[in-house]
């Protein structure tokens, strides 16, 4: 399971993560079942937080590319 | 002595001259309006006006209905009509079906026109349309690099996502080199495989300013875009065609911003909630299973198990009086089948027969019944048996075998 979770992106997470919630309050399944799907919505839950935190919050400023990948310098846009 | 004219004569024969002549039948004029007077009925009568001269004007609410703009005194417009005559005051004026505004008029035909031909084309189709990503990771901003739209995008991005990356990539935003500046940076855009999410964004301007975001080949490359893009152009009223045909249009660059990434803070909080739901639903459902179990647990089998067995001893024991009662009924049975079966072989035993005054006689030696006198000798042992007991004997003679 946790190998398919990585690959997951933060909108497929959450989404099986609501799923799962709703199959819970549905109250139907059985107890195996019921922990089954606690443990991979735990999971879902931190795998979201990871990627919440996974980008860096940089701003750059493209100035070309090359081979197909960007040329960037730090960028901070002028004060008024 | 000239023929004398009535006057309804005079204005039928001008209103027949005018009204079959062909330049006046189908007229483009140009023209400040004035007076303009908007009628209850919803039809528009004004007049249009240049420095020398005025032509009266009424513009039905029929057409006017399609107007894309109010008009207002001292407007240039372009007007398109006929010419007619108006018997009743004997005026002519002009019959408006199309108006546009003059200046903008062209621009503003051609981008309805390249707005209908895109549309026919389906690009603005809401099932082309890409859904935007809940959490882009890297968010390519396509936008001058100088001025206020770049820095109100960024700032705004970092205050609802503190950790998105964001990639400007630079663009000129207006002027005569602003499509092809745009095309190039949406295709740059399109080629950066890690960028999630393209915001293309320009401030306020004025109309000619934001021109280059009706531009044909803009709308193709955001089209053609691999990822998802939204558009901030202009103001709340500006809509371009870069805003049709891009997967989400937001009013502003701001408005762009704010569309783009998620407040994190009420993304996080959303994610403790299904975490803290997902606790307590399964704590109920142990808490469930649990009551069910203690409820099986409480069943009086199992809770008071000497009962139970007292039942099924009290069982057991009417069973055991059964089953002699129903022993002693077969026994009876037998006992009499018996006692009658005795009654038969009782008829039939010789003992009944020895009853009358008949014996047995047996050889002593062996035992055997003597049924004739020549089976002894003389001397021979002999027992009877009796009715009742038994004789001891012993041969004397053997008599001849005669009756009597």
């Amino acid at each position: 399971m946790n190998e398919k979770l990585t690959e997951k992106t933060f909108e497929e997470a959450l989404a099986r993560l609501e799923e799962i919630i709703g199959a819970l309050e549905n109250g139907e399944l059985n107890l195996e079942e019921s922990l089954k799907l606690f443990e991979e919505g735990i999971a879902l839950a931190r795998h979201c937080n990871a990627k919440l935190d996974e980008a860096q919050g940089k701003v750059e400023l493209l100035l070309g590319v090359e081979k197909g990948a960007a040329v960037t310098a730090p960028f901070t846009p002028e004060e008024e | 002595m000239p023929e004398i004219l009535t006057v309804t004569q005079v204005t039928i024969y001008l209103k027949q001259l005018i009204e079959t002549d062909q330049l006046l039948q189908k007229v483009w004029v140009r023209g400040e309006i004035s007076n303009f007077k908007l009628h209850s009925s919803g039809h528009m009568y004004f007049t249009l006006k240049d420095q020398t001269s005025c032509l009266r004007a009424v513009m039905f609410r029929r057409e006017n209905q399609w107007l894309k703009f109010q008009p207002y005194d001292g407007l240039e417009v372009v007007a398109a009509g006929r010419i007619a005559v108006y018997p009743k005051n004997g005026e002519y004026q002009l019959y408006v079906e199309l108006m546009e505004a003059a200046g903008l008029g062209s621009l503003y035909l051609a981008f309805e026109q390249l707005k209908s031909r895109l549309a026919q084309e389906g690009l603005f189709a809401p099932e082309r349309k890409k859904p935007i990503p809940v959490l882009p990771r890297k968010i390519g901003v396509i936008t001058s690099p100088t001025g206020a739209a770049v820095r109100d995008i960024i700032r705004i991005l970092h205050r609802r996502h503190p950790r998105v990356d964001i990639l400007v990539i630079p663009a000129q935003v207006q002027g005569e080199t602003a499509p092809a500046s745009l095309v190039k940076a949406l295709q740059i855009a399109g080629s950066l495989k890690e960028l999630d999410l393209v915001i293309i964004a320009r401030g306020g301007g004025s109309a000619e300013e934001l021109w280059a975001f009706n531009d044909e080949a803009v709308a193709r490359a955001v089209a053609a875009c691999p990822h998802p893009v939204i558009s901030g152009v202009g103001h709340e009223t500006d809509f371009t065609i870069t805003d049709l045909v891009a997967d989400l249009r937001a009013p502003t660059p701001s408005g762009a911003a704010e569309l783009s990434v998620p407040e994190i803070t009420a993304l996080a909080n959303r994610i403790k909630l299904y975490t803290d739901n997902l606790y307590a639903l399964f704590t109920r459902l142990c808490a469930r299973k649990r009551a069910e179990l203690e409820r099986l647990v409480c069943r009086p089998v199992l809770r008071q198990p000497e009962r139970w067995i007292a039942v099924r001893r009290q069982q057991v024991d009417e069973g055991k009086e059964e089953l002699i009662r129903r022993m002693k009924l077969l026994l009876e049975d037998k006992r009499k089948l018996l006692r009658k079966e005795m009654a038969r072989l009782d008829a039939l035993s010789p003992l009944a027969v020895m009853k009358r005054g008949y014996s047995i006689c047996l050889r002593e030696s062996d035992g055997q019944v003597v049924k004739e006198s020549g089976a002894v000798t003389p001397g021979e042992d002999l027992r009877i048996l009796l009715s009742r007991g038994k004789l001891r004997a012993k041969v004397e003679a053997v008599l001849e075998d005669v009756m009597g």
